[in-house]
């Protein structure tokens, strides 16, 4: 795996004996205690252990609600609220799940944008970086399944147009429709599937997450400075110097989460939601949670066809696009220096990105009859895609970097004290 | 040293273009809130958003005219159980259910509704013996007992005042009474962006109960001379609805359900009465409906304020231990 | 003061160790208060804790009938016996009982006519017929053959104990709450 030896030694029998069995011991002292860690990781980094004890507690938190829960058209709302009003605790361990995903994928964010400026997809961890874009994928899947369970207006109708896009592509489009739903419209039989699929998917996400893991140890973590380990000075071991900052991280971001599950838990929701699904009412709006409004806003923005491509599927290409295109960032971005810290004209583009993501994310929640939300949207796709497309790829030919420094233990030494 | 003073340039920035960016998207509410509001409403007020007054109106309407399509004001009231202190009020549940009982039962089911739920903890509070005495007065459908109906326990449900959907319809001009087991959940005001962060922030919760107490006192026996149509024609109510301010459209199949003295209260148990008008009718439903909807939330506030003084605490011990730990780091 | 002679080796790490002890006990009970829930929630939940006392009206019942009621998930026999039940109960001796029990023992003082028992066969669980079935007038369970007597008592068959009286009480001459 790694370059460095094990140092392990088994400290009883019984360790030695288990040890050579299944070295299960020694793992995990090589890789979650002994692990050097670089010393100078500032708190961005505590946001990899936030993002896996909040897998642990979607799962926890899932399984237990699957335990109440009933996936079937006609009584799948009530028995929501029946756990939230009959099963002991039932009201803050749904609220835990719900308000989750939110947290979940506000962690993934940073965790992603904290990725993009650091230049932590940069060779060598181009494979690790590939994981963390397919975990997004997977806990957008994940999400788009778990909406749907409680079978409220927007949860229906989340559905209806999601599988919509589906319908998009050309030839295939129909037949494959019906083919995800099960039927001629989203009914019983999209729900049980949708049911299955989203109690499956956050096991595929802990499998590679463990491949993410493992991708990350093999080169060891990216820094601030963005230079490499030259030796030990420049690294600490993860117990406890990582163990306790990233426990100290969790708790800091639970407080938040606390928050909201305990004094606004329908306050990320809608409304709209806590009517029961109607197939033939549509709800006055039709909006996405959060995190899936820069994404709708891109798709939304695309109300033009080009040539024989028809706006429809237009819109369905940027939209799948704009995540695909994160698997290349590694190879757009030509840099010889990894860390954003020290490209002074990358910083101002990076920046002007993360204000258009959130830009797009209002712009996707407000209606395309405003006659601002489709022009700034058009703008907001052309950034979007030029920042990988164009910007990142040609910026190495005209920026001048700052001087690196030599190692990152000399990046953190301070002055001495006269 | 290029490698610290980096790393807190990162995060300064991130503050700033992250406030920058929420002061952008404020800029459109801002300036829609400095134009005089449309209703007029003493309290603090959640604006239309800037979308729908921006884009509907024609030039020509006349000034002084609302589009009928346009998003009215809700005032936002004043609730026991908002804010993170929040509990309900033991007398205004039991005043709420009444008027449910006496007005809205009558054409609204509750289906999620038992009356088991009347003795628990954080809502009305009656005794388990009233309890039962009020629901041996309710028939239930059992299709093991005979005549297919019995005498309700408190275990039963509500029953409902229509046998089917159809039924409901046809008793209401064919609008379905809607159910109220979690109404005051599923509706809301619209609100502008910046105010979902404040909204977190002091956990604003009472959406509902604000429209549904701004709905019952927006009644008018006539439609109001100045709502028109986008062709700028006086809104004519349609046969068989009523007219409604905060009604999206403003056109409700329900008449007006409540009237001054319609409910007779009792005293509370302090002795203490309150006014039997429609203000405080509205008020006191409201808060019954968000019982209906959130029965636990006195106990989840309550735990809520533990949880976070546990996490705090457990933070600051964090925060001492990371600090420790990394005493003896160069350069920390 | 005297010079600051450090006579105490390890005055540091005992503060130290404070602050681990105190980040370990304050994690632990975090741990705790939030894995209680996740069990708790597999105890029975308040609809079905609704159900755990359920009222039965006695006057409906004629001289030997017997309906089944449903208590907890389970059919509870309730029976109004007939003297000539009552009598050729309480005539067995106890040393002829594979579970000796009296027949008053079995029914509430004063109120010996009604016989108030759940209805599943202690052997493995099936539900008996009766009354007045098998040699005993009593209950004759169909799986294996355990018969039971006119106080619900087991006399012949497979199943060791009689069959089970709920915890019930008269809450007037002719009502009755079980559980």
């Amino acid at each position: 795996m790694a370059e460095h030896t094990s140092s392990y030694a088994p400290s009883n029998a019984l360790e030695k004996w288990v040890d050579d069995r299944l070295p299960i011991i020694r793992f995990s002292k090589e890789h979650l205690m002994d692990y050097p860690t670089p010393k100078n990781l500032n708190y961005w980094w505590t946001f990899g252990g936030i993002l896996a004890t909040m897998l642990v507690i979607q799962i926890v938190t899932g399984v237990v609600l699957a335990m109440h829960y009933t996936p079937e058209a006609s009584l799948a709302f009530d028995s929501v609220e029946l756990i939230k009003r009959d099963v002991s605790g039932g009201r803050i361990l749904q609220a835990v799940h719900s308000t989750g995903a939110s947290m979940f994928f506000l962690a993934v964010y940073i965790h992603i944008f904290r990725g993009l400026f650091f230049g932590s997809y940069k060779a060598p961890r181009e494979i690790l970086w590939m994981l963390g874009v397919l975990i997004m994928l997977l806990m957008m899947a994940a999400a788009f399944f778990g909406y749907v369970l409680p079978w409220g207006q927007m949860s229906f109708w989340a559905a209806t147009v999601i599988t919509n896009i589906f319908a998009a592509i050309p030839v295939i489009g129909d037949p494959l429709l019906s083919l995800l739903r099960g039927g001629f419209a989203v009914g019983n039989p999209t729900l049980n599937r949708f049911f299955s699929l989203h109690y499956l998917t956050p096991f595929i996400i802990a499998a590679v997450v463990v491949l993410h893991i493992w991708a990350l140890h093999v080169p060891g973590n990216n820094n601030p400075v963005g230079v490499d380990v030259k030796s030990s000075r420049d690294t600490v071991p993860f117990h406890p110097y990582y163990t306790m900052k990233d426990l100290f991280g969790i708790v800091v971001f639970l407080i938040p989460f606390a928050w909201v599950v305990f004094f606004a838990p329908d306050i990320l929701g809608h409304s709209s939601n806590y009517v029961m699904a109607n197939p033939l009412v549509t709800p006055p709006e039709i909006v996405p949670e959060w995190y899936f409004l820069p994404f709708y806003a891109i798709l939304r923005s695309i109300d033009f066809p080009i040539l024989f491509i028809d706006s429809k599927l237009l819109g369905v290409i940027f939209f799948a696009g704009s995540i695909l295109i994160l698997f290349f960032v590694p190879w757009l971005d030509r840099s010889k220096v990894r860390s954003g810290t020290f490209r002074p004209l990358f910083k101002p583009f990076y920046w002007l990105f993360v204000l258009n993501f959130l830009m797009l994310m209002y712009l996707g929640s407000q209606s395309t009859t405003i006659w601002w939300v489709p022009v700034l949207g058009k703008v907001g796709v052309v950034y979007y895609f030029a920042y990988f497309l164009i910007i990142l790829p040609l910026l190495p030919r005209f920026e001048v970097t700052r001087p690196l420094p030599a190692s990152i233990s000399e990046s953190v030494l301070r002055p001495a004290r006269t | 040293m290029p490698g610290t003073k980096a790393q807190m340039n990162y995060t300064k920035t991130l503050a700033a273009v992250v406030l920058s960016g929420l002061l952008l998207a404020a800029a459109p509410v801002l300036a829609d809130d400095a134009k005089p509001a449309a209703a007029a409403a003493p309290a603090a007020t959640t604006t239309a958003t800037p979308a729908a007054t921006g884009d509907s109106s024609p030039a020509a309407l006349p000034a002084g005219s609302v589009l009928v399509t346009e998003e009215p004001d809700i005032p936002l009231q004043s609730w026991s159980f908002s804010g993170p202190f929040g509990k309900y009020d033991q007398n205004q549940l039991r005043r709420g259910f009444q008027v449910f009982k006496e007005v809205c039962s009558n054409c609204h089911s509750a289906h999620l509704f038992a009356f088991r739920n009347l003795d628990e903890d954080g809502g009305p509070e009656y005794s388990a013996a009233q309890v039962k005495a009020l629901a041996a007065t309710y028939q239930v459908s059992d299709p093991t007992a005979k005549g297919g109906k019995r005498a309700a326990l408190p275990s039963d449900y509500w029953p409902s005042p229509f046998a089917t959907e159809q039924d409901a319809r046809d008793a209401n001009g064919g609008a379905l009474p809607p159910d109220f087991s979690v109404l005051a959940k599923a509706r809301g005001a619209e609100r502008p962006l910046l105010s979902w962060m404040r909204d977190i922030i002091f956990a604003y919760q009472e959406g509902g109960p604000d429209y549904i107490h701004a709905l019952l006192n927006g009644f008018h026996d006539q439609v109001p001379a100045n709502i028109v149509n986008a062709d700028g024609t006086p809104f004519k109510l349609p046969a068989g609805k009523y007219y409604n301010d905060i009604f999206p459209g403003h056109a409700i199949g329900m008449p007006p359900p409540l009237s001054d003295g319609l409910v007779k209260y009792a005293k509370g148990e302090d002795g203490s009465t309150v006014p039997e008008t429609v203000e405080q009718y509205s008020h006191d439903v409201a808060a019954f409906m968000m019982w209906l909807s959130e029965p636990s939330l006195n106990q989840r506030k309550e735990s809520g304020f533990r949880v976070i003084m546990f996490l705090i605490l457990f933070a600051v011990i964090m925060w001492l231990v990371k600090r420790r730990i990394w005493s003896n780091v160069e350069g920390h | 003061m005297a010079t600051d002679i450090n006579l105490d080796p390890t005055p540091h790490a005992t503060r130290r160790d404070f602050l681990y002890v105190a980040a370990g006990a304050v994690g632990v009970v975090g741990v705790g208060a939030a894995v209680w829930p996740l069990i708790n929630q597999l105890n029975p939940d308040a609809s079905v804790l609704a159900l755990a006392a359920v009222d039965f009206d006695l006057t409906p019942l004629t001289e030997g009938q017997s309906v089944t009621v449903k208590w907890r998930g389970q059919p509870v026999f309730v029976s109004y016996r007939t003297q000539k039940q009552i009598d050729e109960a309480k005539a067995v001796p106890l040393s002829e009982l594979r579970d000796p029990e009296t027949d008053a023992q079995r029914t509430k003082a004063g109120h010996e006519k009604y016989l108030i028992q759940i209805g599943i066969c202690t052997h493995l669980g099936c539900i008996p017929n009766g009354p007045d079935q098998g040699d005993f007038d009593g209950w004759l369970c169909p799986c294996h053959g355990s018969q039971y007597d006119s106080a619900g008592r087991i006399r012949k068959g497979p199943a060791p104990k009689n069959l089970v009286i709920p915890p019930y009480k008269f809450t007037s001459d002719t009502k009755i709450t079980i559980g």
